[in-house]
């Protein structure tokens, strides 16, 4: 398997590794994949409860060096984007950033599935609804 | 900032990348069976079949010798021996040779779980034209159990085909025990024997072989070129062919001989016979040393298969918690196997390992070492002191790791298979 060499710096560098304070209002946690399917993501992102914007992100990833890279990448993008504008990043804007072979697709879908686990847990903990966000997001405005 | 640089370990002075630890999969030429080869390649390029002249002549003869060549590396006689193109070729001649020779006598077959595909895809086609084949499965050491192999028989059954080592774990059969309850019931005994031969002692009439396959590629000998043999006396085994033409090889396998290749196969079962006691003493020093160098600096590792009944350059280890994949990419310049579903072309886990009843993340995180006749302890030093930096950080980088650090059974995690 050959890598592109931003899979390779990914997995020589991964960025943002470790682990926020799961029990923190403020941080929403995303648990995906499984030890059986080869790989398992962890993305957690911690956000301003003023701005909703996120501010921080860290991951963890058992699987391939596709995985590994996919999961790193998307903590760099949901940094500094809005819960909104972090739900629009989608597996195949990974894909392309990364140039993923067709047999690695499933770890991009992984990566956005983290992204919007991670997204969820945070509304679940602050009970926001789709509406209350988009009212909320007025009113910061 | 938490970046984790992988793999920074300096190479040593008599270490070259890429280095090769994979000959389980295929060895490198021996230099010397290179030089036996030559001649047959520019000057002694008769046709072995050529009656009627000295180029036909010195052909046959380099022919003849190897097969001598061959067959004292496996205690057999030279007129048992029958070349052919590979072990797949081997297998596929023994199994469907028998099954067709012998289906008057009964239409069934046993063989087991951790066979190569060479073996389970034969048999698989046999069982579409008519034949029973029985899978038996192994024990979580790789081994089969004899009592399951009588129950297994019955009037029906002709040929039983179990494989003398595995590729992947390396764990040895009890081939003799295997034999001797063949011949007791009247039934045929083939193994692929390509891992074995020429690493271990293979002798076909004290373990009561009746046929079995060998390859030239795996014992430093030229790829393109194996074996079958096919035991001639106590029982006199006949085989029907599956190539056609002009009756090479007393009928059992037409076409034109490959003779350098020939050549080349028989110097390397000569040296292996020569060698075999001084290797197999050098590889389990070696085998042993990097075993203990990875658990001495890592936890949650383990050697999958039988450690007592196992080929002497084969190591399988699981590195439970980083997935094979990422781990091979981490020591790109290492050239060894994983049983990862990552780096299989069905995207599945090796069922070696899953025979093996481990569960598919153990299978994810497997490495197959194969160490070889060219291989050094310097290099040994270097791949373990690699390996256990790569296992170290992918670690860091796992979440499953630090769960079960933390104390949370992962097993009752549950989890969303995608």
């Amino acid at each position: 398997m050959a890598y592109s060499d931003k899979v390779i710096d990914h997995y020589n560098n991964p960025r943002n590794v470790g682990q926020l304070d799961k029990s923190s209002s403020e941080v929403g946690t995303g648990l995906v994949g499984a030890p059986e399917c080869g790989d398992v993501m962890r993305l957690q992102i911690k956000v301003n409860p003023e701005t909703q914007v996120i501010e921080e992100a860290k991951f963890k990833t058992f699987g391939c060096g596709s995985a590994i890279a996919s999961s790193s990448l998307a903590t760099e993008w949901v940094k500094g984007k809005t819960i909104e504008e972090a739900m629009q990043i989608t597996n195949t804007d990974i894909v392309k950033e990364l140039a993923l072979p067709p047999v690695k697709i499933h770890c991009s879908v992984l990566a956005e599935d983290a992204i919007r686990a991670a997204i969820g847990d945070w509304k679940k903990k602050n009970g926001v609804t789709e509406g209350a966000e988009v009212a909320q997001a007025v009113a910061a405005n | 900032m938490s970046t984790t640089e992988i793999g920074n370990v300096s190479v040593p002075a008599g270490v070259n990348l890429p280095l090769y630890m994979d000959n389980h999969a295929t060895t490198p030429l021996d230099p010397r069976v290179l030089e036996a080869m030559m001649p047959y390649f520019t000057t002694v390029f008769g046709n072995a079949a050529s009656r009627n002249h000295s180029f036909g002549w010195e052909a046959e003869a380099g022919v003849e010798k190897a097969r001598e060549q061959v067959a004292k590396l496996i205690g057999a006689t030279a007129k048992e021996i029958i070349f052919t193109s590979g072990a797949t070729e081997s297998n596929n001649l023994a199994i469907k040779g028998i099954a067709e020779m012998y289906k008057e006598r009964g239409n069934h077959i046993i063989t087991q779980a951790t066979e190569h595909k060479a073996v389970l895809d034969t048999c698989k086609r046999l069982e579409k034209s008519g034949y029973r084949v029985t899978y038996l499965p192994v024990k979580a050491d790789g081994l089969i159990d004899i009592e399951d192999l009588k129950l297994a028989m019955d009037d029906k059954t002709i040929l039983v085909s179990i494989m003398f080592a595995n590729n992947e774990i390396g764990v040895i059969q009890p081939v003799a025990e295997i034999g001797k309850l063949c011949h007791e019931r009247g039934v045929l005994f083939h193994t692929d024997a390509v891992q074995a031969v020429g690493k271990i002692p293979v002798d076909v009439n004290a373990m009561n072989i009746d046929a079995l396959s060998l390859s030239g590629h795996k014992i430093y000998g030229p790829k393109g070129v194996g074996a079958l043999y096919v035991r001639r006396r106590n029982p006199r085994v006949q085989i029907s062919e599956q190539i056609n033409g002009g009756g090479h090889e007393r009928g059992m396998r037409s076409g034109t001989l490959n003779v350098p290749g020939i050549v080349g196969l028989g110097k390397a079962c000569e040296l292996a016979g020569e060698e075999m006691v001084a290797e197999t003493k050098r590889l389990i020093a070696l085998r042993d040393k990097l075993k203990a160098k990875l658990e001495g600096a890592l936890d949650y590792i383990h050697v999958n298969g039988s450690w007592e009944h196992r080929l002497p350059g084969n190591l399988n280890m699981s590195f439970v918690y980083v997935e094979g994949e990422s781990l091979l990419m981490g020591i790109n310049e290492i050239a060894v196997s994983s049983g990862s579903a990552c780096t299989s072309a069905t995207l599945e886990p090796s069922y070696v390992l899953k025979a093996l009843g481990l569960g598919d993340d153990v299978a994810h995180s497997s490495i197959r070492f194969g160490l070889g006749r060219f291989n050094t302890e310097a290099e040994v030093d270097y791949v373990a002191d690699k390996l256990i930096d790569v296992v170290q950080k992918l670690r860091e980088l796992s979440p499953l790791y630090e769960m079960v650090k933390e104390g949370i059974d992962i097993s009752k995690i549950e989890w969303q298979a995608h």
